[in-house]
């Protein structure tokens, strides 16, 4: 474990106060021992297939590429990549099943997803660590959130299946979209694959799905567990391979509907590629949220929030609070305070249960965001960065922030996907909401202050599609998220999640 | 005294920020065997734009009674004034009542309180996405845009709408109804010219948030959704319940807050 000692003087790195018995003027210093979860428990085969119409199966053009460890850079699998005849064998065989599962009765249907959530609980272990091992993300994450996450959403999915009828207003009569193409990113793999599989299912289609090409591991467990569920064959396909992959997926002959989560730059890739065709889009793309901190906020508590909304899975989240905009009152202290926090994060192995912050998900991400840091260095904003020791081996970048960004600044403006959060002041309710709204991007926000009244309505002229009021990065199946503007259009989870996966009658 | 009078024509004006103008191109086209209406520019469609862009926010924010109000008001306009578009205004006017009753009804449709598996308070609302093109087909009846423009005005968009081309004079009556009607400045925003021109233009606008595409022409279908892909706009096309309709043009807002003490 790494730590850091750079608390300033008389001050405890966990921000209290130093215990009367301590010499004064000298920080205590909380050391953790290292807790390692063990790995005992994981059995990864050496190479992985494509799964097609219920097998894993050989790449037509066996290609294979390693998945590494990005906390080590060492591989831990090797991976067929599928290429443009892989893609259209799995929507073939995602046609051929499609008409028997869409005719099964509902409940029934809904059992094999029901199966598929119990299975990911059984499994929940082994899957955490393989999301941490493929991802870098702290193992308290993937086993807190992640992986129960993932279950949750096939779980609540599973029991709309015989109620569609009444998920949907209209007539009564909703009919699949046939067969589904779904490209998912890195960031929570085997929760991003829950969040496309399990509406499309419940709804009677049949999916192919490409995983990212840095994190398929988790998504080929799953298709063990659907083998395991005994789910018809050819109803799910799992295609991993590079963006190539997932290019040809949402173009592939015989899909009926695309949804994609990632970049912006992909999405409007996509949506152009799919211009004129009647063919159903749902995209899921970036974000550059603003956490809104008013004077009157509990400002401990929205301390935790800030670093929970940017330091969560080392800031690998679209709805991100990216940006900070603090009221200018409480600026200087709200920054100290969260400057003596970032400074108690917990940087290094992801695989031990008090880390923190964990790898940067791949070197192409990592030099993504020294880039963008370098352009905010350059661009006159002040950065602090907390100083610590980092692993020789892997990618690693220290969280960060940028005080006296401004709105014009590359790094206020643009996702930079890390550690890195971009901090700049308001006086006003009506010039934090402007600010708040200055961005391309719509896809969520927080709020921090004590009046109810005053959080709804700042809610209320956001242009986000989530809002956190005194908390940040929570989810639920039971809640739609999506976004406004450039962050993409459609809605996952809630009843509004089942929505682009079906047709009904005008 | 004579009796003799001569009558005035009426010069047709593009309806944008709630005023009546002329085209800034100062450029017309002719329509009905010798009407004389404005060739809007793509300058007109950016100052509409942005007219229905300062519009959004107040429309928005006024309670969904009273935009139930207001559009109930400008069918009751509409109908008083059936005489100037020939008589038949039926089906127009009914498309304004229906919406009417829209307003505070959709949050019930489409709203939901989540219940979320943690001590928060998760509900989602129906908001509206922003500022909606409309794109005329080339012989869109009165009703029919009166239907796309009352849907997206229902929840709180404002609309800029390219009029049908070689028919634009029901929609720039309408204008003219709407203008006397208490729908503020800049909600409604109506531009007569060539949908060559205008569509493309309103299309590409980074301003605009989503696309009703009534043009019924494919080829054309396919630049729009090109055009949109640049800002990820919302396009929309093809038969739909005006439920459906209000669906989509509006935007799910999930909102969090706890609980406890």
């Amino acid at each position: 474990m790494s730590e850091t000692t750079t608390a300033p003087q008389g001050t405890t790195t966990n921000g209290r106060e130093p215990a009367a018995v301590a010499t004064p003027r000298a920080p205590l210093r909380w050391e953790y021992s290292p807790a390692p979860e063990s790995t005992d428990h994981v059995r990864l085969r050496e190479r992985y297939g494509l799964f097609i119409d219920g097998e894993f199966v050989e790449p037509a053009g066996g290609a294979y590429a390693p998945t590494i460890n990005p906390a080590t850079e060492e591989p831990l699998a090797e991976v067929a990549q599928a290429g443009a005849d892989d893609v259209a064998r799995a929507v073939a065989a995602a046609r051929a099943a499609q008409p028997a599962w869409a005719a099964l009765p509902g409940l029934e249907r809904g059992k094999y997803i029901f199966r598929i959530a119990r299975l990911i609980q059984e499994r929940a272990r082994e899957l955490a660590i393989v999301e941490t091992l493929d991802g870098g993300k702290p193992i308290k994450e993937s086993r807190d959130v992640d992986i129960p996450l993932a279950a949750a959403h096939f779980f609540y999915y599973a029991g709309w299946a015989d109620k569609l009828a009444y998920a949907l207003p209209g007539d009564g009569v909703v009919t699949p979209r046939g067969v589904v193409g779904q490209v998912i990113p890195w960031n929570f793999p085997l929760l991003m694959a829950a969040w496309k599989l399990a509406p499309a299912l419940a709804t009677g289609n049949t999916a192919v799905l490409k995983p990212a090409d840095t994190t398929p591991l988790t998504a080929l467990l799953l298709a063990e567990i659907l083998q395991e569920a005994e789910l018809p064959a050819g109803v799910v396909n799992i295609l991993p391979g590079d963006g190539s992959a997932g290019a040809a997926l949402v173009r592939a002959e015989g899909i009926d509907k695309v949804a994609f989560t990632g970049s912006t730059a992909v999405g409007r890739d996509i949506q152009t590629a799919l211009a004129g065709k009647d063919i159903g889009l749902t995209l899921e793309l970036g974000g550059k949220s603003a956490n809104i901190v008013f004077e009157d906020a509990a400002l401990d508590q929205a301390v935790e929030g800030i670093v929970q909304g940017i330091f969560f899975n080392q800031g690998h989240v679209c709805c991100a609070g990216s940006r900070l905009l603090v009221q200018e009152s409480v600026a200087e202290q709200m920054i100290e305070r969260l400057w003596t926090r970032m400074q108690a994060l917990r940087i290094g192995d992801p695989l031990d249960k008090n880390t923190d912050v964990g790898a940067i998900n791949s070197a192409a991400q990592l030099a993504r965001i020294g880039e963008l840091v370098g352009a905010g260095v350059a661009e006159g904003a002040g950065l602090r960065q907390v100083s610590c020791a980092l692993p020789d081996r892997g990618y690693w970048f220290a969280p960060a922030l940028f005080t006296e960004a401004s709105p014009a600044h590359r790094i206020s403006r643009e996702e930079i996907f890390g550690p890195v959060l971009a901090v700049t002041t308001f006086r006003t309710h009506a010039e934090a909401i402007e600010k708040a709204n200055n961005s391309p991007y719509g896809l969520a926000a927080g709020i921090w202050t004590d009046k109810g009244s005053k959080a709804f309505e700042v809610a209320a002229q956001l242009q986000a599609g989530v809002v956190w009021q005194n908390t940040y990065n929570h989810f639920d199946p039971t809640a739609a998220f999506g976004g406004f503007k450039e962050s993409g259009f459609g809605r996952e989870g809630g009843a509004a999640g089942l929505r682009p996966y079906v047709r009904q009658g005008a | 005294m004579s009796d003799v009078r001569v009558a005035i024509a009426k010069t047709y004006k593009l309806y944008i920020g709630g005023a009546f103008v002329r085209s800034e191109s100062g450029r017309h086209d002719v329509v009905d065997d010798g009407v004389n209406v404005p060739r809007g520019s793509r300058k007109d469609v950016r100052d509409a734009v942005k007219a229905a862009r300062n519009a959004q926010a107040g429309w928005a924010k006024k309670t969904a009674y009273n935009r139930g109000q207001i559009l109930y008001r400008a069918a009751e306009a509409l109908e008083s004034r059936a005489g100037e578009f020939g008589g038949d205004v039926g089906e127009a006017v009914d498309a304004l009542v229906h919406y009417a009753g829209w307003t505070d009804k959709l949050g019930a449709v489409l709203g939901t309180i989540n219940p979320v598996a943690a001590p928060f308070l998760s509900m989602s609302t129906p908001e509206p996405t922003g500022v909606v093109a409309v794109l005329c087909g080339p012989d869109d009846a009165l009703a029919s845009l009166v239907s796309a423009i009352a849907a997206p005005l229902a929840v709180g968009n404002t609309v800029v709408v390219a009029l049908p081309e070689r028919t634009p004079l029901p929609g720039l009556d309408l204008g003219e109804v709407l203008g006397v009607s208490d729908i503020p400045g800049g909600v409604v925003n109506l531009l007569s010219g060539r949908t060559a021109e205008l569509v493309p233009a309103l299309a590409a606008h980074r301003d605009v948030n989503a696309i009703i595409d009534a043009t019924g022409d494919p080829a054309l279908a396919v630049d729009i959704d090109r055009f949109a892909a640049e800002t990820l706009k919302r396009t929309i096309r093809g038969e739909h319940s005006s439920l459906q309709r209000l669906e989509a043009l509006t935007e799910l807002r999930t909102v969090w807050h706890p609980i406890g003490a």
